[in-house]
Parts: structure tokens; C-alpha cells; sequence
């Protein structure tokens, strides 16, 4: 281990007890409702950059496997104890992405992007269709005795497996190949790489992650129908955010998570017509303007100022 | 019989779509996800012409090709040839241009809403049903059908039999191997992204006839015209045109006899079947 | 049969090749050619330009799939297995158009050859063996710079490292020498002797008739997918058959 990852070892989780205290400072309900939304896609943007940062692999899934959480939740809140819910759900993520993985991840981006583009919508259609045949209601309530400040320290706690899970996987084996993979996959081949098994291992973390998710915002809805828990939009946000923050650096989708969630709330609460155009620009002005994100121009500015500094020393 | 024609009639407009989505990834190498606003506006125009104006909507037609056409055109030269020209790798070529066309996409909803509104669109339009093997159908399907074929046969004979025509097959078969032989890819490929903006445009006009839309219903049509070139294979018209029949089949067969609410979880099934035994198409050679 | 070739004759066999076949649609890209490869042996795959020769490798390597026919390492059937299977059995390649991985530095590349395939090193072991895989070539100067630093001769140089690092049994190298500048050449051979002289197997696909004569122990020509000569590299050379492929029918 270097020195910078026992400081990074020691810092994050010192920031996140910090974060954790936020629900008892006063006037918090106002400062939650903004926390959320950001913790929230923090977790889904890390988890999704996770995987196509070094992939390439743009995947439109997220609202998919978030939907399905939801619904996991909703479905055995009342038989199964909440732990063990966070449990299936990651599980089922995980076994869902294996499936899309292994019928996408052995071809081109192009295939794959536009079969996750879909996926939600599906997955709502026989959401539904299963309801209205054999599930009765369309809908579910869901009571708990959740709090907005639980919610929110479950979000942290998943901030900071997130984070741990994606240093983990930097370091490993599973990692290093997936690097090889997205800069030459013939070469990942004739290195030994199984790479269609490693696209999907890490498209499952994803999965997994975004399944849980689903789970803990599930009470925030407290009914919860199809439309709004497969809602797509939601995978478009997460990789706006992330790509905005930079998906070469594990802390990047961070510094796109924090001002896209807040000019969105704010748009959305303002300007709720102007709310697609919004992405749209925000798509454009990212791929042109700062392909590699918040987190590349931070890193920009960093070596300007040490090679500046060097000059003045030197 | 009324489910074959009905999915027949369905595929004929689909294949429209789908044949202007394959142009513009067969030959200019985009995968346009924002193929689906193309036409929206053009179903806005005509519904324009035909409310506003009280024309028959296709007349709209003689401002939508070449409005579209332009529109494609400009689209090709200054926002996605940059991307051409900066990607160090086909990968990243890959990644930026889904990025800006869906970045275009959602632009163009965007405006949509902020001219027209969110609320549905529709139009009375030749509505009264003729008689077909025992069964009626509307007018206006069937005639946006056969301008469909007509477009679509245009087309066929014009890329295959056509000077012009072979030039764009050359480049979609070979860029490096184009510019060789004197054709100018760059141009080439813009034209061919063009047109198929014409050709998803003048499509649009054609589903507002009989279908109901609104400003952001284009994503369902991009995803199907992008399963159907897809199953068709990269850059086939052919292919194309009878994979959005087999889809326009599927679509009405799972709708009357299933459920209306799963035609998108159809379309799904019948692309993972392709992804998994054919990816390279339902009349594509396997590459090496 | 001079000595060199004798020397390696009584040597077990490192890959068996027997009527491999690969068809394009119509097109038969290699055609039924036999042949074998000794331990310690360095065999020259030549012929002219769409002989089939780098078809041969990919098949090798498992890029391609053979259409009929099979290869064999030891008790291996290459021809059955995907490319990661075959670089794990000890197969290690380069590519006709050099490979490196951009974005990982020069020592993460050759890295890249060791962990997954038939050397499966981690951790600090796996930083020092590739450091020697560097020094191996010449290029342990470069190894925290980013692949874009460095010259066309050094990228073939790391692209030879990161096979060399998988530590394998037979080792393919794609025309390697291509596109060098003569002295860079001259550097390129000598690389290449020290292999030999280190005891690896080595088939190499090749233009260049110095290093041919030099380097190879024995010859396999192809013309139009058929083997259509075998032996030292002197022998093929003086084949009326290899010549009048090199040269054509007026050449007599």
C-alpha cells in the first residue's frame, strides 16, 4: 500500500462520520431533502463509472436494476426482515446484469448501449403486464418507519462501500484486466483474459449496487407503481453525472454528482418544462467541452500549479 | 389475415425508419439516437400544414425533405465530424457519438416541449376505412404504406443500380478503399447522414397520419428502428426492410393476441434472440 | 541439411500444424499446410504479400478459427480453444500493426503479458519480472513513461517484452522487423539472435531476407495458402517453386 492510499484509507471514511452528523444540525429536513438526491446519485454514478469508466461500455441500465429494488422492497417489506431485503435485492441486481452482460458484453458498445436504453421500459412493460394477469394490484404501499435521516446514513454507508469496493477493484486482478480490455481487447484476449467474464462481473457490481439503492429511496416513494420506479430517466442522470465528474478517477462522478444534483433540483422545482433540455445541453457541453470531466480539469489545474510552484522553488 | 396486414402495414412504416437509420450508420458510421426527433418533426409539420393550414398533410413533404435534409446535413458537418476527426480510437468514436446524439435528442425534445407543448398530437386525416380481404383498414394507413414501398423501392434501385448510389455502398463497405478510388468520404458519408434525416423525417410525416405522438415519444421509434437495423444487419437495406416487417408482425401478433401493454418486451425478445444467435444480422456474414 | 538445422532434429515437438485449412466464404486462405515446430527451433513463415502467412498465425494464436485441419501443443488441440486458453497453454504473439496499450504505462504493458496467461504473477514478484522483461529488451529507462512517449522501434520493443513476459513456449512474432530503419534493423536481429540463443521457440512471419538467413533454423514457405517449400533457410532460397512465387512465372 503507498502512502497516498493509507492517507485516502484514513480521510474518506474521517469525511464520512462527518457527513453522518448532518441530519442533527438544525433546519435539517431542507438540508436532507438536498442530501439525499446527492448521496443517492453519488452511489449510483460511482457504482456505474465502476464499470464503464474503464469499459467504455455506456449502460443505460440503471433505472432497470433501481426499479427493481424498488420492487424487491415493495414486494416481501412485510415478510422478510429489512437486512435480509437489501440482500436479495443485491442479489437479484447482480444475477440481472449477469444476464444482460452475457447476451451484450460480447459485442460492440453500440449493442449494448441500446439494449440497456430499452431495459427499464421493458422490465416496466412485464412489470405490469404480470400484475394486471396475476399480481392483482399495480401498485404497492410502502410503510416503514424509515426516517429521511436513515435514508440518508444508508446512503452514506453505501458511499463508502462504493468507494471501498472500487479501490478494491483497482487494485485487483478483476481490475488491472479490465483496464487491458478497455484499451485493446484483442490484445486482453491474447494476454489471457477471459474478458466477457470480466465486462460482466463488473456490470453485476454495478447491478447489484444500483439494486440496493433502489431498496433504501423505496420508503421515500411510499406507493410505488411501475411508471415512477422504472422511471428511465434515471439512468440518464447518473451517467450525465458521472461523465460530467469524470469516469477516470474513482472520486470523479463525486464532482459531477454534487452540481448537476443541485442546478436539476433547481430546474426541476423552477423550470420543470426545461428539465430535458437541460440534459440535452448538459450531454453536448460535456462531450465537447470537458470530455474528461470535473475530475480532469481539477487534475489540470493541480499539475499547472506544481509545475508553477516547481518554477518558483527551482 | 387482419393481424398479417395490420403488422404488414405497421413493418412498412418501421422499415421507412429504420432505412434511414441504416443509411446514416452504414455509410456515415453514426449511430444516430436522435434519429427518432428527426421524425417527430416531421409529424409536427405535418400536423402544422394540416391544422394551421388546413392542407393535406403531405404537402408538409415539400418543406420537410429538404428541411430535414439541411437540418442532417449541418448536424454531420459541424457537430459530428469534429468527433470523427479528434477520436484517437473507433471506441471512443463510438462513445462520443452516442453521447452527442443523445445529447441532440434530448435538445430537440426540449424545444419540442417549449413550442408545442406536452400534450398528445393527432389528426383526423383520409380516416375512412377501405375494405381488403375481408377486413377494414384505414385509409390513411394504407396509403402511407405504399409511400412507404415506393420510398423504400426508390431507394433499392437508386443504391444498387445507380453510379451515384454505388459510391455510397463503396464507402459503406470500405472508407480506406473509397477515398482510393477517388470518392470523397467525407462528403459521401455527410449525404448519406443527410438523407437518412430526410428519409426518418419524411417517415414521420407518414405515422402522424394515423398514429398519435407528442414531443417525446421519438425514443420508441429510434429503439425500434435500431433493433430492426440491427436484425438486419449493419448497412442492409434488405435486411432492414424485412426485419421492420418480421418486428411490425411481432408488434400486432403480441398486441391483439397477448397483451397491448407488451409490444416494447416483444421487440426485446426478438432482439436478445438476434443478439444471441445472430449478431451480425439476419442476412449478415459473421466478420472475421 | 547443415548443422544448424540438425541441431535441433532430435528435439520434442513444441507445435504440430497438420492440414490446416481456413476458408473466406469462397476464398481458401490457407490450404491444408502441414508442418512442425521443435523446441529451441526459430521457423521462418515466408511468402510473398496474401500468402496466407499472417492467416497462419491467427490461427495459431486463435485469433481465427481453423475451418478443417488442427493444431496441437503437446497434448493441447489449439485449434479447438479460445485465444485465452492458448495464450494460458503458453502461446505469446505480436501483432503485423504494433499493439500497445495506451493509457497504461510502459512497465503496466508488459505487465499486462504476466498476470493472466501462462505466468500468472501478482503483487511486487510480478513488478520485478516485468522490470526484467525491460531490461531484457532495452527499454528499462522507459518503464514509468506512458506509451506515447515512445518511438516506433520501442513500442515493437514492448510489444516483444509483454509476450516475452507471459514466459512462453512458442513465442509468434508477426513481422516484427517491419518498418525499422536499417540501423534499427541491425538492433532488431540482434534482439531477436538473443532469444534464439536463450533456447525460445519462435515462429516468425518475415520479409526481411537477412534476418531470415540469419535467424532461422528452418523455413516454411507459402504461395496462395499452400505450403509449397520446407527446409533451411539456403535450401528454400534456391527453390526454383520459391522463386518463381517471389518472382513469377517469367523468371526462369
Amino acid at each position: 500500500m503507498t502512502r497516498k492510499e493509507i492517507i485516502g484509507l484514513i480521510l474518506v471514511p474521517v469525511a464520512f462520520i462527518i457527513l453522518a452528523f448532518l441530519p442533527s444540525l438544525p433546519n435539517s429536513a431542507n438540508l436532507l431533502s438536498l442530501a439525499i438526491p446527492i448521496a443517492m446519485f453519488t452511489v449510483l454514478a460511482t457504482s456505474w463509472a465502476i464499470f464503464s469508466g474503464p469499459t467504455h461500455y455506456i449502460s443505460l441500465a440503471t433505472a432497470a436494476f433501481y426499479g427493481v429494488g424498488a420492487y424487491t422492497m415493495a414486494t416481501w417489506l412485510d415478510v422478510l426482515p429489512y437486512p435480509v431485503i437489501l440482500l436479495i435485492a443485491a442479489v437479484i441486481g447482480a444475477v440481472f446484469a449477469a444476464v444482460v452482460g452475457f447476451a451484450t458484453l460480447r459485442l460492440s458498445g453500440v449493442y449494448f448501449v441500446i439494449f440497456t436504453l430499452g431495459l427499464a421500459e421493458m422490465t416496466r412493460q412485464v412489470f405490469v403486464w404480470y400484475q394486471n394477469n396475476f399480481g392483482g394490484t399495480r401498485g404497492h404501499y410502502v410503510f416503514t418507519d424509515i426516517t429521511e435521516a436513515q435514508i440518508y446514513w444508508q446512503l452514506l454507508a453505501l458511499g463508502l462501500l462504493v468507494y471501498l469496493v472500487g479501490w478494491w477493484i483497482g487494485r485487483s486482478r478483476l481490475g488491472f484486466a479490465i483496464r487491458i480490455i478497455g484499451a485493446d481487447e484483442l490484445v486482453a484476449r491474447h494476454s489471457g483474459i477471459h474478458t466477457a467474464r470480466s465486462k460482466v462481473l463488473l456490470f453485476m457490481v454495478s447491478g447489484a449496487f444500483a439494486a440496493v439503492v433502489g431498496v433504501v429511496m423505496a420508503p421515500r416513494f411510499v406507493y410505488i407503481e411501475p411508471a415512477m420506479a422504472f422511471n428511465p430517466q434515471l439512468s440518464f442522470l447518473v451517467a450525465i453525472m458521472a461523465l460530467l465528474g469524470g469516469i477516470h478517477r474513482l472520486w470523479g462522478p463525486l464532482m459531477g454528482a454534487i452540481p448537476f444534483a443541485l442546478v436539476w433540483e433547481f430546474i426541476a422545482s423552477n423550470f420543470p418544462a426545461q428539465t430535458i433540455l437541460l440534459m440535452g445541453i448538459a450531454f453536448l457541453v460535456v462531450v465537447y467541452y470537458i470530455p474528461n470531466g470535473v475530475a480532469g480539469v481539477v487534475e489540470g489545474w493541480y499539475h499547472k500549479l506544481k509545475a508553477a510552484g516547481g518554477e518558483k522553488h527551482g | 389475415m387482419q393481424i398479417l396486414i395490420t403488422g404488414i402495414f405497421l413493418g412498412g412504416v418501421y422499415a421507412i425508419i429504420a432505412v434511414g437509420l441504416s443509411l446514416q450508420y452504414g455509410v456515415a458510421r453514426i449511430m444516430n439516437l436522435a434519429v427518432g426527433e428527426m421524425l417527430v418533426a416531421g409529424a409536427f409539420a405535418a400536423f402544422w400544414v394540416y391544422t394551421a393550414q388546413s392542407l393535406n398533410p403531405y404537402w408538409s413533404l415539400l418543406f420537410v425533405v429538404p428541411g430535414a435534409f439541411i437540418v442532417n446535413w449541418l448536424i454531420y458537418r459541424f457537430l459530428l465530424q469534429p468527433l470523427v476527426r479528434r477520436a484517437k480510437t473507433r471506441g471512443q468514436l463510438e462513445v462520443d457519438s452516442i453521447l452527442v446524439t443523445f445529447g441532440l435528442s434530448f435538445t430537440l425534445v426540449g424545444i419540442f416541449l417549449i413550442v408545442f407543448g406536452g400534450q398528445f398530437f393527432n389528426y383526423s386525416f383520409m380516416s375512412r376505412p377501405v375494405e381488403l380481404f375481408g377486413s377494414r383498414y384505414g385509409q390513411n394507413r394504407v396509403l402511407a404504406f405504399c409511400i412507404a414501398v415506393v420510398i423504400c423501392g426508390l431507394l433499392w434501385y437508386w443504391l444498387n443500380y445507380t453510379r451515384s448510389g454505388l459510391s455510397l455502398r463503396a464507402v459503406s463497405v470500405d472508407p480506406k478503399a473509397a477515398s482510393l478510388v477517388a470518392i470523397d468520404v467525407n462528403k459521401v458519408s455527410a449525404f448519406a447522414f443527410a438523407l437518412g434525416g430526410a428519409i426518418a423525417a419524411t417517415g414521420g410525416v407518414l405515422l402522424s397520419t394515423f398514429l398519435t405522438f407528442d414531443a417525446s415519444v421519438g425514443v420508441v421509434f429510434t429503439m425500434k428502428a435500431l433493433i430492426i437495423v440491427i436484425m438486419g444487419g449493419v448497412g442492409d437495406i434488405r435486411g432492414a426492410i424485412v426485419a421492420a416487417l418480421v418486428l411490425g408482425l411481432t408488434e400486432t401478433i403480441v398486441a391483439r393476441l397477448i397483451d397491448p401493454g407488451l409490444t416494447l418486451a416483444s421487440a426485446y425478445f426478438l432482439f436478445l434472440l438476434i443478439l444471441l444467435f445472430r449478431p451480425q444480422g439476419l442476412f449478415g456474414r459473421r466478420t472475421t | 541439411m547443415d548443422k544448424v538445422a540438425l541441431k535441433t532434429m532430435d528435439k520434442p515437438t513444441v507445435l504440430e500444424v497438420r492440414e490446416a485449412t481456413k476458408r473466406f466464404g469462397g476464398l481458401v486462405a490457407v490450404n491444408q499446410v502441414s508442418f512442425d515446430v521443435r523446441e529451441h527451433e526459430v521457423i521462418g513463415l515466408i511468402g510473398p504479400n496474401g500468402s496466407g502467412k499472417t492467416t497462419m498465425m491467427n490461427l495459431i494464436s486463435g485469433a481465427l478459427k481453423v475451418s478443417d485441419g488442427y493444431i496441437m501443443m503437446g497434448d493441447n488441440l489449439l485449434s479447438d480453444m479460445p485465444e485465452r486458453k492458448i495464450a494460458q497453454s503458453g502461446v505469446a504473439r505480436t501483432f503485423q500493426l504494433v499493439r500497445v496499450l495506451a493509457g497504461l504505462s510502459v512497465l503496466e504493458n508488459v505487465m499486462a503479458g504476466a498476470v493472466f496467461g501462462h505466468r500468472k504473477l501478482w503483487g511486487k514478484g510480478l513488478e520485478v519480472y516485468a522490470m526484467r522483461q525491460l531490461e531484457r529488451v532495452g527499454l528499462a529507462a522507459a518503464a514509468n513513461k506512458p506509451t506515447s512517449a515512445l518511438t516506433y522501434i520501442d513500442q515493437k520493443r514492448l510489444e516483444l517484452a509483454r509476450a516475452l513476459a507471459a514466459d512462453p513456449k512458442l513465442i509468434l512474432l508477426d513481422e516484427w522487423l517491419a518498418g525499422l530503419n536499417p540501423t534499427e534493423l541491425q538492433t532488431g536481429i540482434e534482439l531477436i539472435a538473443s532469444l534464439r540463443d536463450e533456447g525460445r521457440t519462435i515462429i516468425l512471419v518475415e520479409h526481411v531476407m537477412d534476418a531470415i538467413r540469419s535467424l532461422c533454423d528452418r523455413c516454411v514457405v507459402m504461395s496462395s495458402g499452400i505450403k509449397i517449400a520446407e527446409g533451411t533457410p539456403a535450401e528454400v532460397l534456391s527453390d526454383k517453386a520459391v522463386i518463381k512465387a517471389y518472382l513469377g512465372d517469367d523468371y526462369e
